[in-house]
C-alpha cells in the first residue's frame, strides 16, 4: 500500500512540474494571441485579460493592407526549399560516410561535425563578399543556400547515427535482389530513418524560419523579405500598431505549430529510438 | 542445372587470412553443408560465393562460367540471412516482390511468382502484414520465399535457424529439407550445429580456421573422420580422446599405451604413418560405449554428473587416468553420482590420431 501511495504522490510531483513548465512555455504564445484579437488601446489597459471580443479586425489588416502575405510566402519558400535541399543533401553526406568504407571517411566526417562548432555569424563579412561575387545577395536563393550550409552539420551528424544503426544485412540483401546503391539507399535505408529525417527537419526548419539576422544582411527589396524581417515594419519610428504586430507574430508561428503536432509521433519515435530493443 | 566449382579460393582481411586457398565441387542438385565452429570462415565462404565480399584470389564457377566478377544479383544466386533481413516498411508481399520489381518484371508476372511462393510456404493469408506482425517461423519463411522468388540456380543460406527456438528450428529442418527436394535446386547451406548438418546434407563441408577438413557426405564422415578436428566435431555428444604412445609398429597395425597407463592395445591399420614413441590420440565415440565386460577394452571411471533426457542419458565420469569420457546410454540405466563404474568399447568402434591429427585409422 506504501509503495502505491509513494508512486502516487511521485506521480502528483512529476506531473505539477510538468503542467508548471508546460504552463510557463505556453503563457506567452497564449498572451501573443489573444492580444492579436485585441485592439492597441485594450492591450495596454488590461494586457492580461481576455479581449472584450473576439474581432479577426487586426488579421484582416495583416492580409489585406500589409505585405504580410508575401513575406509568408519568401519564408515559406525558403524554409521548404533549404529543408529539402539539406534532406537531400545531408542524406547523401550521413549515408556515405556512415555506410562506406573510403580512405578520408573521418577527415570528411570530422569536417562536418567541425560545423557544428564554428559559428556562422562569425564568418558575415566573407559570406557577404562570396554571394556578392555570386550574385546571390538580395535573392532568396542566397538564403537558401546559407541556411542549406548551416544545418548542414547537424543534419549529418544526426543521421550519421541513425544510418550507422541500421543492420548491414539489409544492405547486403538489397544487394542480393539486384537494387543499385541509389536504390538501395533510397528504397530501403532512407524510410527507415525517417523518423531521424523528421527530427533534422524540424530542428533545423524552426531556426530557419524565425531567422531575423541573415536576410536582415542579405535582403534588401521588401519583395524579398521573409516574415521575420518583415514583421519589423510594424515596428514604426513614432508608434507601433500591436494589436497588428500580435496578429502578424501569431500568423507566424502558425506553421511551425502546425509541423509539431502533425509530425509529433515520429518525431518522439526519432528521439527515443534505440531506447529500446 | 547448377553445378559451383570453387578454385583456389582466398579471402584476406588485411593481415588476417580468413579463408585460405580452398578447392571445392558441389554438384547439381545437392544439399550442401558448411559447417564449423563459429568464426571459422564458413559464412564468409559463402559470402564469397554471394559476391558480397570479393575474392584475394581464386575463381569461382557455376556451370563452368566464372561468376567471381559478377555483381551479386548477375550470379543467379539467391541468399536467406540469419536475421532473415526483411525490410521492415515492406509488407511480406513487397518482401517478397522487391528483387522481381528491381528487374522490372511485368506486374502480372510478380502477382503470379509471389503468390505461388507464398502458397508453397503457406503465407498466402500473411501477404499483407508487415514483418514485425509475424512470428520468427512465418519471418523465417518469408525470407525464404523472397529467394524462392527469384528462381535462383544456386540457393544459399547462413545459419538461417538459429534465431529460432528448439522446436521451431526441428519443424524447420524439416520443412527445408522437404522443399529441397520439392524445388530440387543446389543448396548451401552454413550451420555450426552439426545437428543440421547431419540430418539435412547430402554432403557436409567440415571448416576450421578458413581451411576445409573434409568433405563427404554425413556418414561417411562420422564413420571416417580424416582427422581429430573432424571427429570431434562431428557427433554429438562430442568423440572422446585418450592420450596414448606408439609401442610398436608392425605391417598389420600398432601396439600403444593409453597414456602410459601400462594398458596397451593393438588396432589393426596396416602401413599406418606413425612411429614408436610417437604420442598419438585414441577416440571412441560416446554412443559405442557398452556396459559389458566382454568387450575388448574397458574403461573404468568416477561419475560426476548424469543427464537424463528420458530416452537416453548421458553419464559424465573420469577415467582413473584422469581423462573426461562422456557414456551414451539408455534411458532406463540406473547410475548414481559418485559411483565408479566400467564402460567397455570394441577396438573396431575406435579411431587412431597421429600427432598431426591425422587419422590413421
Amino acid at each position: 500500500m506504501k509503495a502505491t501511495n509513494f508512486i502516487t504522490i511521485e506521480n502528483l510531483l512529476i506531473q505539477i512540474f510538468l503542467a508548471s513548465a508546460a504552463i510557463v512555455m505556453l503563457y506567452p504564445i497564449f498572451m501573443m494571441v489573444l492580444s492579436g484579437f485585441k485592439t492597441t488601446p485594450e492591450i495596454f489597459m488590461s494586457p492580461f485579460s481576455m479581449p472584450k471580443k473576439f474581432n479577426i479586425e487586426n488579421f484582416q489588416v495583416i492580409w489585406e493592407k500589409t505585405n504580410v502575405p508575401r513575406y509568408f510566402l519568401n519564408s515559406i519558400i525558403v524554409t521548404v526549399s533549404s529543408i529539402a535541399l539539406l534532406l537531400i543533401t545531408g542524406t547523401m553526406a550521413a549515408y556515405a560516410i556512415s555506410r562506406y568504407k573510403f580512405r578520408g571517411a573521418l577527415m570528411v566526417s570530422l569536417f562536418f561535425l567541425s560545423g557544428l562548432m564554428l559559428p556562422l555569424r562569425l564568418a558575415i563579412i566573407p559570406l557577404f563578399i562570396q554571394l556578392k561575387y555570386l550574385g546571390l545577395i538580395d535573392s532568396l536563393l542566397g538564403l537558401i543556400f546559407i541556411y542549406t550550409a548551416m544545418s548542414l552539420p547537424a543534419t549529418v551528424f544526426i543521421l550519421t547515427g541513425f544510418l550507422r544503426s541500421l543492420p548491414k544485412e539489409l544492405e547486403d540483401s538489397a544487394r542480393m535482389d539486384g537494387a543499385s546503391e541509389l536504390r538501395i539507399m533510397l528504397d530501403i535505408m532512407v524510410p527507415l530513418v525517417s523518423p531521424a529525417l523528421v527530427i533534422a527537419g524540424i530542428y533545423s526548419a524552426v531556426p530557419i524560419w524565425n531567422d531575423f539576422f541573415f536576410p536582415l544582411i542579405f535582403i534588401q527589396s521588401p519583395e524579398w523579405k521573409t516574415l521575420a524581417q518583415g514583421l519589423t515594419t510594424f515596428f514604426g519610428e513614432y508608434s507601433i500598431n500591436y494589436g497588428v504586430l500580435y496578429a502578424g507574430l501569431s500568423l507566424a508561428s502558425l506553421p511551425m505549430i502546425f509541423i509539431f503536432i502533425v509530425q509529433s509521433r515520429r518525431f518522439i519515435a526519432g528521439m527515443t529510438a534505440g531506447a529500446l530493443k | 542445372m547448377a553445378q559451383i566449382n570453387m578454385l583456389g579460393v582466398s579471402k584476406r582481411f588485411g593481415d588476417l587470412e580468413v579463408i585460405s586457398d580452398t578447392t571445392l565441387e558441389i554438384k547439381d542438385g545437392e544439399f550442401t553443408v558448411f559447417v564449423g565452429p563459429s568464426g571459422c570462415g564458413k559464412s564468409t565462404l559463402l559470402r564469397l560465393l554471394a559476391g558480397l565480399d570479393e575474392l584475394t584470389s581464386g575463381e569461382i564457377n557455376l556451370n563452368n562460367q566464372r561468376i567471381d566478377h559478377l555483381a551479386p544479383a548477375k550470379r543467379g544466386l539467391a541468399m536467406v540471412f540469419q536475421s532473415y533481413a526483411l525490410y521492415p516498411h515492406m509488407t511480406v508481399y513487397q518482401n517478397m516482390s522487391y528483387a522481381l520489381k528491381v528487374a522490372k518484371e511485368q506486374k502480372t508476372v510478380i502477382d503470379e511468382k509471389v503468390k505461388k511462393a507464398a502458397e508453397i510456404l503457406q503465407l498466402s493469408e500473411y501477404l499483407d502484414r508487415k514483418p514485425k506482425e509475424l512470428s520468427g517461423g512465418q519471418r523465417q519463411r518469408v525470407a525464404i520465399g523472397r529467394a524462392i522468388v527469384r528462381e535462383p540456380k544456386v540457393f544459399l543460406f547462413d545459419e538461417p535457424l538459429s534465431n529460432l527456438d528448439a522446436k521451431l528450428r526441428v519443424q524447420m529442418r524439416i520443412e527445408l529439407t522437404k522443399l529441397h527436394k520439392k524445388l530440387k535446386t543446389t543448396m548451401i547451406y552454413v550451420t555450426h550445429d552439426q545437428v543440421e548438418a547431419m540430418t539435412m546434407a547430402d554432403k557436409i563441408v567440415v571448416i576450421n580456421n578458413g581451411r576445409v577438413e573434409q568433405v563427404g557426405a554425413p556418414l561417411e564422415l562420422y564413420r571416417r573422420p580424416a582427422n581429430q578436428f573432424v571427429a570431434g566435431f562431428i557427433g554429438s555428444p562430442a568423440m572422446n580422446f585418450f592420450s596414448g604412445v606408439i609401442k610398436d609398429v608392425t605391417t598389420t597395425g600398432v601396439h600403444f599405451d593409453i597414456n602410459n597407463s601400462g594398458t596397451s592395445i593393438f588396432v589393426k591399420c596396416p602401413s599406418a604413418d606413425v612411429s614408436i614413441g610417437e604420442k598419438i590420440q585414441f577416440g571412441v565415440r560416446p554412443e559405442h560405449f557398452i556396459f559389458t565386460k566382454k568387450t575388448d577394452q574397458i574403461i573404468t571411471g568416477k561419475v560426476y554428473a548424469v543427464e537424463r533426457l528420458g530416452g537416453e542419458t548421458y553419464i559424465y565420469m573420469s577415467s582413473e587416468t584422469e581423462e573426461d569420457v562422456i557414456v551414451h546410454c539408455n534411458g532406463d540405466r540406473e547410475v548414481k553420482i559418485g559411483e565408479k563404474i566400467d564402460v567397455g568399447f570394441s577396438i573396431e568402434d575406435c579411431h587412431l590420431f597421429n600427432s598431426k591429427g591425422w587419422a590413421i585409422r
